[in-house]
């Protein structure tokens, strides 16, 4: 096997598998955890969620959380996993998918590294099965001569498979998924044979539920998942956290000039962008109309790191309104024409009125006008 | 809870759990009286309960008589355990009493109470309201203020101490969800939540409920003299109060605390009500977040999460959400797993809500909030028989026709109103309320002989069913004002278009609701902000503009409503160039209506910011390319039009009118596109054209170049532009064109049009000046503001719909006069009128 050298060498790889790093409070979960297992589950459901939302164990270990949200969301998708149903998460990009989808194989299974990444390219083979030419012409086919893949492994083995970004898989390829949900089995034609799924296999899948030109999946497939969507930052302030972090990171990663981060601008790229996505202001008062673009809190990360560049490299190295107004801009108007009064009547009607929003207004009028 | 003693059941109000438990423990009794927690002027009206029309949800509404703003409601549902005691009772002819302390008296200490804390802020009225119902179960929650603190919420303490977050939560696992089970002893819950409760009131004593002890006392009397009478006495009431039933006390103790209470006189009937106003979202007190729930739970036979399911597919596939018996299936597994994995008894609604958005709804909350509001709150009406004695609203109806001497009649007949006079400002008013509740009795009509705004014409005629509708309003509230308030709220929220709620909003300046208008403010804000059709926008416009300057009349405070027009004013601006866009010759007819809408009602508002922008908002949008065969452009009828509205308001001069009447003819254009220019530059009166040549030239010489095959497409939109000129003008224009090229423009002030002397004749025009002023009223002292149309001086022939300014327009006063002001342009003019003669 070929993943087998990463897992042992895990201690030098630069980003260790959820297993690895977490290995500590798995076996400690595992020691104190005294209810029923669903069969191959290293760990009950309970164990799981407490696995990710955090706590402390009778005997004084601490689980630190792995996800910071409604603990429903987890007890959901864990409950689905148990019930033999195949777990979809949706969410924008940067809401923890593939966080949580590898956290919950790493919990259950013990092993969060049987993933299929969907592309457009994604080939049928990368599901189902393919073949070792070699062997396929020396002896014929065969099971020596079958390549399985990841989700093979885990149907023969018992364990959770992963499929990051379903929808990008085209449509064709997603549907060979529909027999192995269905059946629980992989048929083999060219041997007239199959692989059966033993119990503790499933499949989580995560999607990105706002994002054009992707294959939606078919109500065929849809219906054998239970679909949990995964929110964005619930406050203002925990989005403005993310936000200021992981530009941060961002900025130290790409060597950009020191420039003392803004808080206010972040602050309100932030509040921009999520009152136009829940479509009502800060305060409840007021409703606006939401734009067509997903406005996600990593689109936001984006525009500040923008703005940082361009204040660092044309400005005067503070970041000032005018840096992230037409990252703004950008964001928002993803059509021309309806998108463009989305935006201008909330300059209008809600940035105008705003105490000590004018510098940004009039940046933003400005961004605007030259469109 | 011995045997010689009367048998305490402690319930939660509209709990299921607690209904099924009182009916098993009333089989087992069968006591002689059941003595239920409720005001005892009730007991009258109690047999109603039996009547076959009778519906739960309903409740009994007391109400002083005096007053009939003053009321308080005891709803009860299907699974309330007081609605199962109260039927058990009367199905087999056991009396029902009821024992809580009189509403006379509960009344009258809250006013008392309202008064000693005046300054408080309390809202006392609702205080009576939510001491009404009980608030034991669930009580401290609706009273956030100063008395929060030290109310004590019995439930939450109890769950608190089992170790559970959610006091719901803990209610539902510990009684809701037990299974009664089989041959057990009925009554073994109630001793458990009584010694429960027990525990609690010793620690917390009568835990901030000011009136319990005097209400747990009145019960205790009640209950004495019940047990002198019957051999076996059951009582249903809150677990609250069981501790105290229970302790011994002497009568004389009692009754001291008893005298000398306050009194008032109420009278008190059944009302339907609905189970949404069961619901906490409605904020009513009964305070219970799922009464469709619980009525589930209460009626289903078995498997109540299966049964769930199947009502929640089934109401999905009537929304054409594709649902399968598969996804029920799956629905079902999942709660129930979940349920074990929270180590709760049985799936609740959190479990069964979960698994339905995860399972039916692909995650999404938005056909999760149809189910939550369809099932889990639910539409159940209750009904009442109509021998209930008669609502508080029909009392208050009655007492205000007599005080305003307007008696209910068969007979049609015409009312005349003078607004200025106190009584009819108020017989106007309860017209308009009653009409916003329904009952039609009055309707309003035109009036004969005036037009003024402070007469009213309405023809009135009282239907006998129109006391039906009175009753069926009676949920509304308890008199005409405030059950208005209610509707109007209501169907703001219900309407199904903006046009519609910004007329609610005029409606409610009408009847003079002010307590209405800030919620449909708020739904008109809000969907304003979402209407992405900018025709239903410029539709809602003009309603509220005038709503804001009637406003202004009768002195309402109209900030808000004025805040709310401006925002529409913004919306419209910033919405209309893109909507513009490509429309065909209908579609940009329609959007010409709203501009000329948006634009008169912009021009009432009294903000010059709004103003200006609007202006280079119709600047920007004269100035647009036509549309062609590739690019969708604005169509020219659009483009005419902005350019009309702009000369009319002075913000555009007549060069530059000319510029863009030369730019719409340029031999580019096709002829189609160009005539719809001239409909939409010359629409509501075309004195323009007798008052510029230079306009008229453009117009004639490009109509002479309009290629023959193209003039047949032409002519009937040329005809609609000038048939509806006025036939004066169109006379005017005539002469003018057969004239022809007869007066070579000279150069300096001396080209006149013909019946124009070269230069005017001032004695002659200072002649006309008195009777101008006697026209317009300049030396009277009159209002000129009082009309719209005559206030703004620039609106000269602009309006449509013909207002006083377009009559003066064709006097022939004015245009004499007007011709002296353009002699200014006059210079220019002439130069550019030589190709006219050369063309011909």
């Amino acid at each position: 096997m070929t993943t087998t050298g990463t897992v042992n060498g895990s201690n030098e790889a630069l980003r260790p598998h959820a297993e690895d790093a977490f290995a500590e409070e798995l076996k400690a979960l595992a020691a104190a955890d005294d209810r029923p297992r669903p069969t191959r589950w290293n760990l009950s459901p309970w164990a799981v969620a407490t696995y990710l939302l955090g706590g402390a164990l009778p005997d004084g270990t601490v689980i630190t959380p792995k996800y910071v949200g409604p603990r429903r969301i987890i007890e959901v998708a864990v409950t689905t996993l148990a019930t033999d149903r195949a777990l979809l998460l949706l969410g924008v990009p940067g809401t923890a998918k593939t966080w949580v989808s590898e956290h919950l194989a790493a919990a259950v299974s013990g092993d969060s590294t049987l993933l299929v990444q969907g592309t457009a390219g994604t080939p049928e083979e990368a599901i189902r099965y393919g073949w070792n030419y070699a062997q396929l012409l020396a002896h014929g086919p065969s099971r020596d001569a079958l390549v399985p893949s990841p989700v093979m492994r885990a149907m023969s083995e018992g364990r959770i498979a992963r499929v990051e970004e379903l929808t990008r898989i085209p449509a064709d390829v997603q549907d060979s998924f529909i027999t192995i949900l269905s059946e629980k089995t992989l048929p083999i034609p060219e041997l007239g044979e199959e692989t059966q799924a033993v119990r503790g296999f499933n499949v989580i899948a995560t999607a990105n539920d706002r994002d054009r030109g992707v294959n939606d999946l078919s109500s065929a497939l849809r219906r054998r998942f239970n679909t949990v969507v995964l929110p964005l930052p619930a406050t203002v302030e925990e989005e403005v956290d993310i936000v200021s972090r992981r530009v941060d990171q961002i900025g130290r990663s790409l060597e950009l000039p020191e420039v003392p981060a803004g808080a206010d601008e972040i602050r309100r790229v932030v509040t921009v962008f999520r009152e136009l996505r829940d479509g009502v202001t800060g305060d409840g008062r007021t409703k606006v109309k939401s734009p067509s673009g997903t406005l996600s809190t990593a689109e936001a990360i984006s525009v500040v790191t923008n703005g940082l560049a361009l204040a660092a490299h044309f400005g005067d190295g503070v970041l000032r309104p005018g840096d992230v107004a037409s990252g703004i801009l950008g964001a928002v108007v993803r059509d021309p024409a309806a998108d463009k009064v989305v935006w201008q009547e909330y300059l209008e009607t809600v940035v105008r009125e705003r105490d000590g929003w004018k510098d940004f207004y009039r940046a933003c009028r400005e961004t605007t006008a030259g469109r | 809870m011995s045997g010689d003693d009367a048998a305490l059941l402690g319930i939660r109000h509209h709990g299921p759990g607690s209904a099924r438990a009182v009916r098993a423990a009333l089989e087992q009794l069968k006591p002689d009286v059941v003595l239920v927690e409720g005001p005892p002027e009730a007991d009258a009206v109690v047999e109603l309960a039996a009547d076959e029309q009778m519906r739960p949800p309903v409740a009994l509404l007391a109400h002083a008589v005096d007053d009939t703003s003053k009321a308080a409601f005891w709803p009860v549902a299907e699974f309330s355990p007081e609605w199962v005691a109260i039927r058990h009772a009367l199905e087999r002819s056991v009396p029902v009493r009821f024992i809580d302390l009189p509403a006379a008296h509960t009344f009258a200490l809250a006013a008392a109470e309202e008064h000693e804390r005046e300054s408080g802020g309390d809202a006392g009225g609702e205080a009576a309201g939510a001491e009404g119902e009980g608030a034991e179960g669930e009580g401290g929650q609706e009273h956030e203020d100063g008395t929060a603190d030290v109310r004590v919420d019995p439930i939450g303490v109890l769950a608190e101490t089992a170790g559970y977050d959610d006091a719901e939560r803990w209610w539902e696992d510990a009684v809701e969800h037990r299974v009664a089970d089989e041959g057990g002893d009925a009554l073994a819950p109630f001793t458990a939540l009584a010694d429960a409760m027990g525990a609690l009131r010793e620690r917390y004593g009568d835990g901030g409920h000011r009136n319990d002890p005097l209400r747990e006392a009145h019960m205790r009397l009640r209950i004495r003299e019940a047990k002198r009478e019957f051999e076996r006495v059951a009582v249903v009431c809150g677990a609250w109060h069981v501790p105290a039933l229970a302790r011994r006390t002497t009568v004389t103790a009692d009754r001291q605390m008893l005298k000398g209470l306050p009194r008032t006189k109420v009278e008190i009937t059944w009302v339907p009500w609905t189970h949404r106003r069961l619901g906490m979202q409605s904020g009513y007190g009964a305070g219970i977040a799922s009464p469709g729930w619980y009525h589930h739970l209460f009626t289903a036979p078995d498997r109540p999460v299966a049964r769930w399911m199947t009502k929640v597919a089934g109401l999905l596939r009537e929304e054409d959400h594709p649902v399968s018996s598969a996804h029920v299936i799956e629905s079902v597994r999942l709660a129930e797993t979940l349920a074990v994995m929270r180590g709760r008894p049985l799936a609740g609604l959190t479990e069964a809500t979960d698994a339905v958005r995860s399972v039916m709804c692909d995650g999404s909350d938005v056909p999760l909030a149809l189910v939550r509001d369809r099932l889990v709150v639910g539409d159940d009406l209750g009904e009442v028989p109509d021998s209930a004695p008669a609502v508080p609203l029909q009392r208050d109806l009655a007492r205000t026709q007599r005080a305003l001497r307007l008696k209910p009649e068969a007979l049609e007949r015409d009312l005349d109103l003078d607004l200025r006079k106190e009584t009819d400002a108020a017989r106007s008013r309860l017209l308009h309320r009653l009409r916003l509740l329904g009952i039609d009795w009055g309707e309003q009509t035109r009036g004969r002989n005036s037009t003024g705004t402070f007469r009213e014409t309405w023809r009135l005629r009282w239907e006998p069913e129109l006391a039906v509708r009175v009753a069926e309003a009676g949920v509304w509230g308890t008199t005409v004002a405030s059950a208005a308030t209610a509707k109007a709220q209501d169907r703001a929220v219900e309407a199904p278009t903006l046009a519609e709620v910004t007329a609610l909003a005029e409606r409610c300046l009408l009847a003079e609701l002010p307590d209405a208008l800030p919620a449909v403010m708020r739904v008109l804000a809000d969907r304003a902000a979402l209407d992405a059709d900018v025709g239903h926008l410029a539709q809602a416009l003009p309603a509220l503009v005038r709503s804001v300057r009637y406003g202004d009349v009768r002195g309402t405070d109209s900030v808000a409503l004025r805040e709310v027009a401006e925002g529409l004013a913004v919306r419209v601006r910033v919405g209309l160039p893109p909507a513009c866009l490509g429309l065909d010759a209908d579609g940009a007819r329609e959007m010409r209506r709203h501009l000329d809408a948006a634009h008169q009602a912009t021009g009432l508002l009294e903000d010059q910011p709004i103003k200006d922008q609007w202006a280079a908002m119709l600047t920007g949008l004269a100035n647009r390319e036509g549309g062609g065969d590739s690019s969708p452009g604005v169509s020219g009828l659009l483009r005419g039009r902005a350019a009309r509205l702009l000369l009319d308001d002075n913000r555009l001069d007549t060069d530059e009118a000319a510029r863009l009447m030369g730019l719409a003819f340029s031999p580019g254009t096709a002829p189609a596109e160009a005539a719809a220019w001239i409909e939409g530059f010359l629409a509501g009166g075309g004195m323009l054209l007798v008052h510029d040549e230079r306009l008229l030239g453009l117009v004639d010489a490009w109509l002479t170049g309009v290629p023959p095959e193209a003039f047949n497409d032409v002519l009937p939109l040329l005809r609609r532009t000038f048939s509806e000129f006025e036939s004066g003008v169109r006379r005017t224009v005539g002469e003018l064109v057969r004239r022809g090229d007869a007066p070579a423009p000279a150069v300096g002030a001396g080209a006149a049009p013909s019946g124009f002397a070269a230069v005017p004749d001032a004695a002659r025009a200072d002649a006309v000046l008195p009777v101008l002023r006697l026209l317009l009223g300049l030396d009277t002292g009159a209002d000129p503001g009082r009309d719209p149309g005559g206030a703004t001086g620039g609106d000269i022939g602009g309006g449509p719909g013909g207002d006083i300014g377009d009559d003066l327009d064709d006097d022939p006063g004015p245009p004499h006069l007007r011709g002296r002001s353009q002699q200014a342009h006059r210079p220019e003019q002439s130069e550019t009128h030589v190709p006219e003669g050369e063309r011909r």
